[in-house]
C-alpha cells in the first residue's frame, strides 16, 4: 500500500492505495466521483478524461500513485455550485450530448482547450477532441457546443458597460 | 384564473433536453456507477481458441486465491440446468462451455471475488486443458465438404447449415431477367462490425436471499422482454424478477440480447446471497457480444431498354457465428433483408438466404439498424450506382427514373412490403441542390483531366422500421407492440411511463413533447420514466427505430384518451355540454365564449376533487399500441470524396444528407441522430471491422484495432429535411435513429467507386481501406 | 481490466533509481508516462514484479538547446515538443512529428524517452532519432554510456538497454548547413499506430546535400534507417531524379510484413511515395527560405 495525497476539485484527499490501482478506479470507487467513466481500457476513447494540473489526460492509463501530490479536476468540478461552466451550457444548448457517456471527457478537454485558446477554430476544436470518442453525436454538435462556450466566455469577459457591440 | 404563459414544448419544437442536467454534472447513473452493500465482483475466463474440445478444467488454485468467493464452471451450471440458454432466434447458446469452445472469447468459467482486481488475478490461476480443433471462419468454409461440425451438441445437426430462407417470386424474377436488356451484377461482403457503444455491457445481480426477488440492474435496451427471457431461462417466476436498466451509455443494438455473463452473475447472486457485479471490459465487449452484419451478398439487377429496373435477384450467405443468436423477429430468418428493392419500383424480385455456423462470436444484432435493413440498402444502392456507371448515365438520373412515384403509395413491393408514404424525388432534388451537384460534376471533370481522383457518391435509401404489427412481428412469440402509461397528478404535472428504453435518443424530452402536444401540459411538467420493469408497462424495447413508431404512438393515443376524459370533466366544471366544448392546446372553452374555459391543470385538479356523478376519480391511462404497419423513412445522401493516388487514402470532403422521417417531434434531436449515424456510417465504410485470422483469432478486439472514427477524420455533416407524414402513425412520425447508418455506407463507397470507375474499378468491399484502394489502382497501373 | 500486483518505487534522484535497478532491474520495468506500459499491464501482457517510476526525479523534463544541438530529457512529453516554439526552425522534424504521436491526451502523459525505450517498430520517435543521428545517454550505477540511435533498436520491443540502465537524455547534434525536416505518416485514424511513417532530415550546404537522414516506421522489425538512400544523396543536388532514386532505395530498405494495415508491397510503395513527397517538400521549403 502507498499513501498518497491528491487534490480533486479543490479538495485534498489522503488515501492508502495499492500501487496497481488505476487513477480512474480511485476516482470512481474511492472518491465516489462516478462522472469519470471507463470506456475502452486501452487509452483510446477518453471517457476517463480528467484534468491533471489543468491538462486533459486519460485516467485509465495512469496509476493513482502517479497522481500523488497533484491537482485533478473531474467533471464534478466544472460547475461552480449551481452555476454551470460555459462548456456545460454550450453542450446543453447545442445538443452536444446524447447518451452522455463521453460527455464528461469531452467537456474537460473543451474546458482545457478554451483556457489555452479562447477562440478556437472548428478545426482546432476537432483536433483537440480527437483523442476522445463519441459514438452518438457525429461530433458536429460537440464542435458547436465548444464554439458556444467560447462565445459565452468572451461575453463574460466583456464588461456589460463596454457596449453590446461584441 | 390566469393562463400559464409557459412554453409548451410541443411537437416540432427543438426543446432542449431534460436529461442533460444530470449528464452535464457527471451525475448520470450508469450501470458501473452502482455499488450495493456487500457487492461481489465477477470476471470471466474466456477461450483463447476458436474451436477446441475441453478436456479438463482445474479451478483449485483459483478457488484458493485471495478474495475469491466462488469459481463457476459450466459443469456447476449444468447441475442447475443453466449451462445452456435459448437465443432470440430459437437456437441454444452455451452459458459456460462444457463440451467444446466454439469461438475465441467464449465464456469458460467465472470467478466471483471481493474485488475485480482479485477476480482477474484468479482467472490467471484457472487451468484449462484444450484439444484444439480446426476453425471455420467463413460460411464458404462452413459449407465445404468435410468441414468440421461445429454444433455437435445439437441432435440431428449433420452440417453447419442453419437456415434457408426465401422471399419474393422466383419465377416472375426469372422471367424478368430473361427479357432484360441489361443485367448488372455485384458480389460484396458486408463485413462483420460491432455496435461498440462507449459503455460496455454489464449487470449487477441482486437476489434477495430472504424474499427470492431478483433485482437485476442491467444495460438493457429491452428490459421487459429480457425479464420474460430470464424467467424462461432460469425458471424464476416472472413477478420475482425486476429488471432495472439505468442510464445507458449507448446501445446501437449491442444491448438487446441476453449474454452469458448476465446469467452467471444472477446465478452467482442466487447461490451466494450477495449482489454480484459484472461489467465487460472492452475486449470482452468486442469479441463476445452482439456483432453485426457479416453478409456475403450477390445481387443482380435487370433493366429494360429504357433503363427501367425490371427485376432484382439476390442470394446471400450469412455468417452467424457459433450460435444462431440473431436478435430479430422470429418469422424472418434473414431479418427484414427483403426490403432490398429499396426505393425503386421493381416489379419482380427474389431473395434467397442461407445461414451458417462458424467459429466466430454469435450475435447478429442490428448495429443501428432495423434487422438487416442496412445490408439490404447497401446492396441495392451499390448495385444502382454500378448500373448507372455501366450504362453511362448519371447516378441521379437512373434513380429518378426508377423511384417509386409519390402517387403509388401505399406501394406494395415485389417482396411483400406495403410502403406507407414517400416522395423520393423531392428528397433527391433537395440533396442535389444543397450539394451543388451539377457544379461538382463539372469540378470532377476538370480534376479528372488533371489526373486527380474525385468522386461523388449517391444513395437513396428506404428503411422499414417500427416493428410490429404484432401478428407478423414477434420476438420469441412476444408481439412487437409497445406501451405508454400516463398519470396526471392533481396539480397538473404528469408522469409518463414507457415500455421502451432510451440509450441517448432523448426519450425523456421527446415523449414529454408528445404529451404536451396532445394534452397541453408543458413538456417541462411531464416526467418520463422508463427502464424499470416493476414501474413501467410491458414493452418490447428500443431498437430498430421503433420507439417513436410504437411507444410514440402509444403516448399520443393515451394522451388523447385522457383528453377525452378531461373533456367530460371540463364540461362538468363549465356546466356545458361536451359537444359544445372546443379544445385548444392546454384548455377547453365553450364554443362562442372563449372566456368560459378550463385549463388542463384545472381539469386535472377536478379529476381528484370535483367529479361528476358516477365518474371514476383520477386522470390516468395506459395504452398498448400495436401498429397497423411498419413505417418507411427514406432520404438521399450525397458524399464528395478525394482519393490519394499515391497512398490510396480517401478523404471525405462533404456529406449532404436529406432525411424524411415524417413529422419531426424534436428537430434538434432528429438531426443529432442523423449526424451520429453518418459518423458511424463513415466508420463502417472506412475503418470498423471485426476480422479473423485463419485460426479464428479475432482481430479487432480492442479500440486499437477496432477503429472508431474521431472528430478529425469525419467531416461536418450537412443535414436537411423533407417531411412526408406516415399516414398510419397517429402523429405522422416515422423512426429515424438508424436512417444514417443504413443509408450512408453505400454513399461513401459509391463516392470512391465513382472516383475510380474510369480506371476500371467496379467494387471495393468495405471497409474501404487505403491498401485496398491502392491495390485497385496498382492493378490498373495507376500510382504516383 | 486491471493490472496484476507489483511493487512500486518512486526514486527522487537518479542515483536512487540506478541503485534500485542495479538490485532488481531484471524483474523491473521503468515507468515514465506509462502510455505504453500501463495498457500492457492491464492486458496482463506484462507483469513486472516492480515498477520504478521516474516521475519524481527532477531535471529529466528539460529541453535544452546547446551549441546548436539539442538535449531532450528522458521524461520530456510528446506535448512538450509539440508546444516548444524554439524547435520550429532548426529541429522542425521534432515539432512536426509530435502532433502525429497518438492523440492529444496521450501526448500529455507519454514521453519521448519512454517511447524510445519501448522500442516498438511502429513508434514514431525511433525513426525521427535515426533521421537526426541522435545519441541516447544511458545511466547505470557503473556510470554513463552513449549509444547511437542507429544501434539502439535491436529487435522488436528490445532496445540496447541493460536491465540496470536508465535512459536519461537524448542528444541531437547540430545540423550542418541549412536544414529542414518533416515526418510523413499514414495512419487510419487519429491515435492509430503508423501503417507507414517516414522521418526525413535534410541538411544542405552550397546547394548540395550534406546529410540526409531517413528513418522508417512500421516497415521493419525495428525502426530502421534507410542509410543507402540517404548516402546516395550526399554531395548531390536535389534533383527529381536524385529524389526518385533515393525513394526507391528507401523502399528497398523497408522490410514490411503483411498485416491488417495492408500487404508488404503496399507499405513498401508508400515508403517510396512518402520519401519522394517529403524530399520535394523539403526542397521547396529550403528554396523558399532562401528566396
Amino acid at each position: 500500500m502507498s499513501a498518497i495525497t491528491v487534490t480533486v476539485n479543490g479538495i485534498e484527499h489522503r488515501l492508502e492505495v495499492e500501487p496497481r490501482v488505476l487513477l480512474v478506479d480511485m476516482i470512481r470507487t474511492r472518491l465516489g466521483l462516478t462522472g469519470t467513466h471507463i470506456g475502452c481500457d486501452t487509452s483510446n476513447c477518453g471517457a476517463c478524461t480528467v484534468l491533471l494540473e489543468g491538462e486533459p489526460v486519460k485516467s485509465c492509463t495512469m496509476l493513482a500513485v502517479q497522481a500523488d501530490g497533484r491537482r485533478l479536476t473531474t467533471v464534478e468540478g466544472l460547475a461552480r455550485g449551481s452555476e454551470l461552466h460555459p462548456v456545460q451550457v454550450g453542450f446543453h444548448e447545442e445538443h452536444g450530448l446524447q447518451c452522455g457517456f463521453c460527455t464528461p471527457g469531452m467537456m474537460l478537454v473543451a474546458a482545457a482547450l478554451l483556457e489555452r485558446n479562447p477562440n478556437p477554430t472548428p478545426e482546432q476544436i476537432r483536433w483537440a477532441i480527437s483523442g476522445n470518442l463519441c459514438r452518438c453525436t457525429g461530433y458536429v454538435n460537440i464542435v458547436k457546443a465548444i464554439q458556444h462556450a467560447a462565445r459565452l466566455r468572451a461575453d463574460a469577459a466583456q464588461p456589460v458597460a463596454a457596449g453590446g457591440a461584441s | 384564473m390566469s393562463v400559464e404563459v409557459r412554453p409548451l414544448g410541443g411537437i416540432g419544437e427543438s426543446v432542449k433536453r431534460k436529461e442533460d442536467a444530470r449528464f452535464l454534472r457527471g451525475k448520470g447513473n450508469y450501470l458501473d456507477d452502482l455499488t450495493l452493500p456487500g457487492m461481489l465482483h465477477m470476471a470471466i475466463l474466456r477461450s483463447p481458441h476458436a474451436h477446441a474440445r475441453i478436456r479438463a478444467i482445474d479451478t483449485s488454485m483459483a478457488q484458493a486465491a485471495p478474495g475469491v468467493v466462488a469459481v463457476v464452471t459450466g459443469e456447476l451450471l449444468a447441475q442447475h440446468k443453466l449451462a445452456w440458454m435459448p437465443t432470440l432466434s430459437g437456437d441454444t447458446q452455451a452459458v459456460l462451455a462444457t463440451d467444446k469452445v466454439r469461438f475465441q472469447g467464449q465464456e469458460v468459467a467465472c470467478v466471483v471475488a471481493e474485488t475485480r482486481y482479485q477476480a482477474e488475478d484468479a482467472l490467471q490461476l484457472i487451468d484449462v486443458d484444450y484439444e484444439v480443433l480446426p476453425a471455420i471462419t467463413s460460411p464458404q468454409q462452413a459449407m465445404a465438404e468435410g468441414a468440421p461440425l461445429i454444433r455437435d451438441d445439437k441432435q440431428g445437426q449433420q452440417d453447419n447449415h442453419i437456415y434457408h430462407w426465401e422471399a419474393g417470386d422466383r419465377e416472375a424474377t426469372d422471367r424478368a431477367f430473361a427479357s432484360a436488356a441489361k443485367v448488372v451484377r455485384l458480389t460484396t461482403h458486408y463485413p462483420r462490425s460491432h455496435p461498440a457503444p462507449l459503455e460496455t455491457c454489464g449487470i449487477v445481480a441482486d437476489v434477495n436471499p430472504a424474499t427470492g426477488k431478483a433485482t437485476l440492474y442491467m444495460t438493457s435496451q429491452a428490459p421487459h422482454a429480457i425479464r420474460t427471457v430470464f424467467s424462461l431461462v432460469a425458471g424464476l417466476p416472472e413477478h420475482q424478477i425486476r429488471i432495472i436498466a439505468p442510464d445507458i451509455g449507448g446501445g446501437f443494438g449491442n444491448k438487446v440480447p441476453v449474454y452469458p455473463g448476465y446469467v452467471v452473475a444472477t446465478a452467482a447472486s442466487l447461490l451466494l446471497g450477495r449482489p454480484v457485479k459484472w461489467v465487460e471490459d472492452r475486449t470482452e465487449n468486442l469479441i463476445s457480444t452482439g456483432f453485426a452484419r457479416d453478409f456475403h451478398m450477390t445481387g443482380e439487377l435487370a433493366l429494360d431498354h429504357d433503363n427501367r429496373m425490371i427485376g432484382l435477384r439476390v442470394s446471400l450467405l450469412s455468417d452467424n457465428g457459433a450460435f444462431y443468436a440473431d436478435a430479430q423477429p422470429s418469422k424472418f430468418r434473414a431479418g427484414l433483408f427483403h426490403i432490398v428493392t429499396g426505393s425503386y419500383d421493381i416489379p419482380a424480385a427474389h431473395v434467397t438466404a442461407d445461414g451458417y455456423y462458424t467459429n466466430k462470436a454469435p450475435g447478429g444484432v442490428a448495429y443501428r439498424c432495423s434487422f438487416r435493413v442496412t445490408e439490404a440498402s447497401f446492396l441495392i444502392e451499390r448495385l444502382v450506382t454500378n448500373a448507372a456507371l455501366e450504362l453511362g448515365i448519371d447516378q441521379t438520373e437512373l434513380r429518378l427514373r426508377n423511384f417509386i412515384r409519390p402517387e403509388q403509395f401505399p406501394y406494395r413491393s415485389a417482396t411483400g412490403w406495403v410502403y406507407d408514404s414517400g416522395d423520393y424525388q423531392r428528397a433527391m432534388r433537395l440533396a442535389m441542390e444543397k450539394l451543388g451537384y451539377e457544379d461538382l460534376r463539372r469540378e470532377q471533370a476538370e480534376r479528372r483531366a488533371r489526373g486527380e481522383l474525385m468522386g461523388i457518391g449517391v444513395a437513396s435509401f428506404t428503411e422499414v422500421v417500427g416493428a410490429g404489427h404484432g401478428a407478423e412481428f414477434d420476438i420469441m412469440g412476444l408481439r412487437m407492440f409497445d406501451s405508454a402509461e400516463l398519470r396526471v397528478h392533481p396539480t397538473g404535472k404528469a408522469v409518463l411511463k414507457l415500455g421502451v428504453k432510451t440509450q441517448g435518443q432523448g426519450h425523456e424530452t421527446t415523449f414529454a413533447q408528445i404529451v404536451a402536444q396532445e394534452l397541453g401540459i408543458p413538456a417541462a411538467d411531464v416526467e418520463v420514466q422508463h427502464g424499470d420493469t416493476d414501474n413501467t408497462p410491458y414493452g418490447l424495447g428500443t431498437y430498430a427505430s421503433r420507439s417513436t413508431p410504437t411507444a410514440g404512438a402509444a403516448t399520443a393515443v393515451v394522451s388523447r384518451k385522457l383528453r377525452d376524459k378531461a373533456r367530460k370533466l371540463a364540461a362538468h366544471l363549465l356546466e356545458a355540454a361536451e359537444e359544445d366544448l372546443e379544445w385548444e392546446r392546454g384548455r377547453f372553452f365553450v364554443r362562442g365564449s372563449p372566456e368560459r374555459a378550463k385549463t388542463i391543470q384545472e381539469v386535472a385538479f377536478a379529476a381528484y376533487t370535483n367529479l361528476p356523478e358516477g365518474m371514476e376519480p383520477g386522470l390516468e391511462g395506459v395504452t398498448y399500441y400495436d401498429p397497423p404497419n411498419m413505417t418507411f423513412p427514406f432520404g438521399t445522401y450525397m458524399v464528395v470524396a478525394d482519393v490519394d493516388r499515391g497512398t490510396g487514402q480517401v478523404k471525405v470532403r462533404r456529406v449532404v444528407a436529406v432525411d424524411d422521417c415524417g413529422v419531426r417531434i424534436n428537430p434538434m434531436i432528429v438531426e443529432g441522430q442523423i449526424q451520429g449515424g453518418l459518423c458511424e456510417g463513415w466508420g463502417i465504410a472506412f475503418t470498423e471491422q471485426i476480422t479473423f485470422d485463419p485460426d479464428g483469432n479475432c482481430i479487432g478486439s480492442n479500440f486499437t484495432d477496432y477503429l472508431l472514427p474521431t472528430a478529425w477524420e469525419t467531416p461536418e455533416f450537412e443535414t436537411y429535411a423533407t417531411v412526408t407524414p406516415s399516414p398510419h402513425h397517429p402523429l405522422g412520425a416515422k423512426g429515424v435513429g438508424e436512417s444514417a447508418t443504413v443509408g450512408s455506407p453505400a454513399a461513401y463507397v459509391n463516392a470512391v467507386i465513382d472516383a475510380l470507375w474510369p480506371l476500371g474499378v467496379t467494387n471495393i468491399d468495405m471497409p474501404v481501406t487505403p491498401d485496398k484502394v491502392w491495390a485497385a489502382l496498382r492493378a490498373r497501373g495507376v500510382g504516383e | 481490466m486491471f493490472p496484476g500486483s507489483f511493487d512500486y518505487r518512486a526514486p527522487t534522484t537518479l542515483d536512487e533509481a540506478t541503485t534500485v535497478l542495479s538490485e532488481r532491474g531484471e524483474e523491473a520495468k521503468v515507468l515514465a508516462g506509462g502510455q505504453s506500459l500501463i495498457p500492457l499491464l492491464k492486458l496482463r501482457l506484462a507483469s513486472p514484479a516492480l515498477l520504478v517510476d521516474i516521475g519524481r526525479i527532477p531535471g529529466l523534463d528539460r529541453i535544452e538547446l546547446r551549441d546548436g544541438g539539442l538535449t531532450i530529457g528522458a521524461r520530456v512529453r510528446h506535448a512538450d515538443l509539440e508546444r516548444d516554439r524554439r524547435l520550429a526552425t532548426t529541429f522542425a522534424l521534432l515539432a512536426e512529428t509530435a502532433p502525429w504521436v497518438s492523440d492529444p491526451l496521450v501526448r500529455n502523459l507519454g514521453t519521448v524517452g519512454g517511447s524510445l525505450c519501448h522500442a516498438d517498430p511502429a513508434g514514431d520517435w525511433g525513426s525521427v532519432m535515426l533521421a537526426l543521428g541522435a545519441e541516447l545517454v544511458l545511466r547505470s550505477r557503473a556510470g554513463e554510456r552513449v549509444v547511437q540511435a542507429s544501434s539502439f533498436f535491436v529487435a522488436p520491443f528490445e532496445p540496447a538497454l541493460r536491465p540496470d540502465e536508465l535512459l536519461t537524455e537524448i542528444r541531437i547534434p547540430a545540423p550542418r548547413g541549412r536544414s529542414a525536416g518533416t515526418y510523413l505518416k499514414l495512419e487510419r485514424k487519429v491515435g492509430d499506430f503508423a501503417t507507414v511513417g517516414v522521418a526525413l532530415q535534410l541538411e544542405m550546404t552550397d546547394g548540395h546535400v550534406a546529410r540526409c537522414g531517413i528513418g522508417l516506421t512500421a516497415v521493419a522489425p525495428t525502426n530502421r534507417e534507410a542509410t543507402e538512400a540517404g548516402a546516395a544523396l550526399v554531395g548531390k543536388e536535389l534533383t527529381d531524379e536524385a529524389i526518385a532514386k533515393a525513394a526507391q532505395l528507401a523502399a528497398a530498405a523497408a522490410d514490411p510484413r503483411d498485416d491488417i494495415r495492408g500487404p508488404a508491397d503496399y507499405k513498401r510503395d508508400v515508403v517510396r511515395v512518402f520519401v519522394q513527397r517529403g524530399l520535394r517538400t523539403l526542397r521547396r521549403s529550403l528554396e523558399e527560405a532562401r528566396s
